[in-house]
């Protein structure tokens, strides 16, 4: 057989109807998670039709986006998100859907729960109505986002119709410097090709960097595959995967794991197989990224300062920097390293894992928030925040200022209470920076949680790299 | 689904590129359970101050765009969250097809879900509309059947493509699902054959 990239290999393996090679194939679809938000219209469609869910035991339920992440012993404020989660919870019990309810030990992000459980795994097809749904790619998985009447689709007929997506390599060339993250190249990359640069491409990362990522970085690369523009973002199984997969409760045992190693093995992109197109991204001098602007492509090195929108030559991008720095209130030419933050939020899809609680808890040990900024930390699961407790980092966390919450979205999107105020202005871990994500009004600056934890201590945008050198000397 | 074969209307200009479905429907009105009444949480934030009173410079709070039902925009648009809200308020609003240059994936695919007819066309036409609208309020017919967008006057008309399938189903106004489902024998052929991994009950 020809030389197979990864995802031919999973696309070719899930055709279960295609009239011809052209045209949009019936993909079979062996994960399907849902959460409140995007789900309860297409629980409406089915009652309406008559429908069953098809296959309730390829389907987990999981409620993160507007839950409180205070303390779950008082009843919740926001009447509309308490009606949405009790929807949820009344239609996976009429159509017999596992649910990870608000008070699940193990309830947390989507995007967290279903690798940390072993539900998702190399080879499969994920889908779930929510775009940050590529980073499940990190396993080898093809994993991509939906609208709510295809949750109602794949709820119905555990398919979905896709018109094949070309291909994209995305090779980092060049040993990732001391000091920056996954964040950091995912974020250089966006700078390079814009917003939508891969639109219409599933993106493969590879290259020497990518190998020696761990499972955790690997999902936070994979995460903003979207904010690219990409249909998915993925990276072939590798021993790391296998050694990550090998301790989850929900993945094969034994015997079953032998077997199910050598099948994600070989899942990887063969030797010789060929991209629609390669995108090469030097990271050999990449420095901790920051956004100055309203889109995660409005972003530099923290070394540098805010852009000049007159330097721009296209007059279309000059007018969406000019709009950008204003929504922002940044003035060009203004060193990166000295806007002040008023709120910081280490958590979310992108960087809500231990690993991510570790790397900032090493920078803020033995150091305090900085007067006037509100720091918050949200474990992105209730594993992630049982571990993270059983290392004390909670403690390092409160013991610096900063508030140790319960797992879900938070002020990632903004749903709950954790918004930002009208002109404030935050470091965050999260992968949006979009107008209003953060609250209306909010203005966010994304960043790795090495970077965030530096703001924090600092109370304005931080090379982390300086700091830790203070924090050794 | 309403079934869309050829429409008229008044075509509301939003010269921005990447417009995101942030900006398209805020999230505080995600809450609700039902697909209607999106409308009126349309680009809130641009069409509302902070007390909620309409900004008179929003082209949709200017008449007669208030009443338009063809959307022309820039690049990109529809980018960031995947929510189907963003074509919702876009249809409850009264929109029936956007122009534009280049949408986002997941935003191009759920408009076709909801009766809401994506048009991508090349960057010149859609800088030319631009300032057709600009000059007067501006009335064009798009045409599914013949894959055409035109003017009455004859100032404009571009050909546009959309994928066969998706162009039959929007046609008949056909239900995606039923579709689906006469190939009921393929799919359960499909699960016979292979090794799915079910989860345990919690
Ligand atoms: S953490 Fe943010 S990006 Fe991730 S699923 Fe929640 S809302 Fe979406």
């Amino acid at each position: 057989m020809a030389a197979e990239t990864l995802f031919e290999k999973i696309w070719r393996q899930h055709i279960v109807y295609q009239e011809a090679p052209d045209k949009a194939a019936l993909i079979y679809i062996d994960r399907h998670y849902i959460h409140e938000v995007t789900s309860p219209q297409a629980f409406e469609g089915l009652r309406q039709a008559g429908r069953r869910v098809r296959r309730p035991d390829l389907t987990v339920a999981v409620m993160d986006h507007n839950v409180p992440t205070s303390d779950r012993s008082l009843p919740i404020q926001d009447e509309i998100a308490r009606r949405q989660m009790e929807q949820l919870a009344i239609n996976c019990r009429e159509f017999e859907i596992p649910l990870f309810d608000l008070h699940h030990p193990d309830q947390g992000i989507v995007h967290i729960i279903g690798p940390e459980m072993g539900f998702t795994q190399p080879g499969m097809t994920i889908v779930c109505g929510d775009s940050h749904t590529s980073t499940h790619g990190a396993f080898g998985a093809w994993a991509f986002g939906i609208g709510t009447s295809e949750v109602e689709h794949v709820l119905a007929t555990q398919t979905l119709w896709q018109s094949r997506p070309k291909t994209m390599e995305v090779r980092f060339v060049g040993r990732r410097p001391e000091g920056t993250t996954a964040k950091d190249m995912i974020l250089a990359l966006i700078r390079q090709i814009g917003v939508a640069g891969a639109t219409g491409y599933v993106i493969e990362y590879t290259g020497e960097a990518v190998s020696q990522l761990s499972m955790e970085e690997r999902m936070t690369l994979c995460n903003m595959s979207i904010e690219a523009g990409a249909r998915a973002g993925m990276i072939s199984p590798d021993e790391t995967t296998i050694a990550y997969l090998a301790s989850r409760p929900y993945t094969p045992k034994g015997a079953a794991f032998e077997e199910a190693r050598q099948r994600w093995l070989a899942l990887a992109t063969d030797p010789g197989a060929e991209f629609d197109r390669v995108v090469e991204v030097d990271i050999s001098q990449l420095a901790p990224m920051v956004t100055w602007g309203t889109n995660p492509e409005m972003s530099a090195p923290i070394t540098e300062r805010v852009p000049d929108p007159e330097d721009e030559p296209d007059p279309v991008r000059r007018e969406m920097m000019k709009k950008a720095l204003e929504y922002m209130d940044l003035k060009p030419g203004t060193p990166l390293s000295e806007i002040r933050i008023q709120r910081v939020f280490i958590g979310s899809c992108t960087n809500g894992r231990l690993e991510d609680l570790e790397r900032a808890a090493r920078i803020i040990q033995g150091r305090h928030v900085a007067p006037g900024v509100r720091a918050m930390a949200v474990p992105g699961s209730g594993r992630v925040k049982r571990a993270a407790e059983a290392q004390g980092l909670d403690r390092i966390f409160r013991e610096a200022g900063f508030e140790w919450r319960e797992p879900g979205c938070s002020m990632c999107l903004g749903m709950n209470e954790d918004i930002l105020a009208p002109g404030e202005r935050s470091a965050s871990t999260s992968n949006r920076n979009f107008e209003g994500r953060q609250g209306r009004g909010g203005r966010t600056h994304l960043v790795s949680p090495e970077m965030a934890a530096a703001a924090a201590i600092t109370g304005h945008l931080t090379d982390v790299r300086t700091l830790s050198s203070e924090v050794l000397s | 689904m309403k079934e869309f074969v050829r429409h008229t209307g008044l075509v509301a200009p939003l010269n921005r590129s990447n417009v995101d479905t942030d900006q398209i429907i805020p999230k505080q009105f995600l809450k609700r359970i039902e697909r209607t009444g999106f409308g009126q949480f349309l680009f809130f934030d641009w069409r509302f101050d902070d007390d909620g009173r309409p900004r008179p410079d929003f082209i949709l709070n200017q008449p007669p765009y208030n009443t338009a039902t063809i959307l022309l925009a820039g690049a990109n648009f529809g980018c960031g969250s995947s929510r189907e809200h963003a074509p919702w308020a876009l249809a409850d609003f009264g929109f029936r097809a956007i122009i534009a240059p280049s949408f986002a994936d997941i935003f191009y695919n759920n408009c076709f879900e909801n009766g809401l007819l994506p048009v991508i066309l090349p960057e010149e036409a859609v800088s030319q509309l631009f300032q057709l609208a600009e000059e007067a309020p501006l009335t064009l017919t798009v045409d599914l059947e013949a894959q055409t967008v035109r003017d009455a006057h004859g100032r404009f008309s571009s050909p546009f493509t959309v994928n066969p399938e998706r162009r039959q189903k929007l046609l008949k106004g056909l239900d995606s699902i039923g579709e689906t489902l006469l190939h009921e024998d393929a799919i359960r052929a499909y699960e016979e054959t292979h090794q799915l991994i079910s989860l345990p009950s919690l």
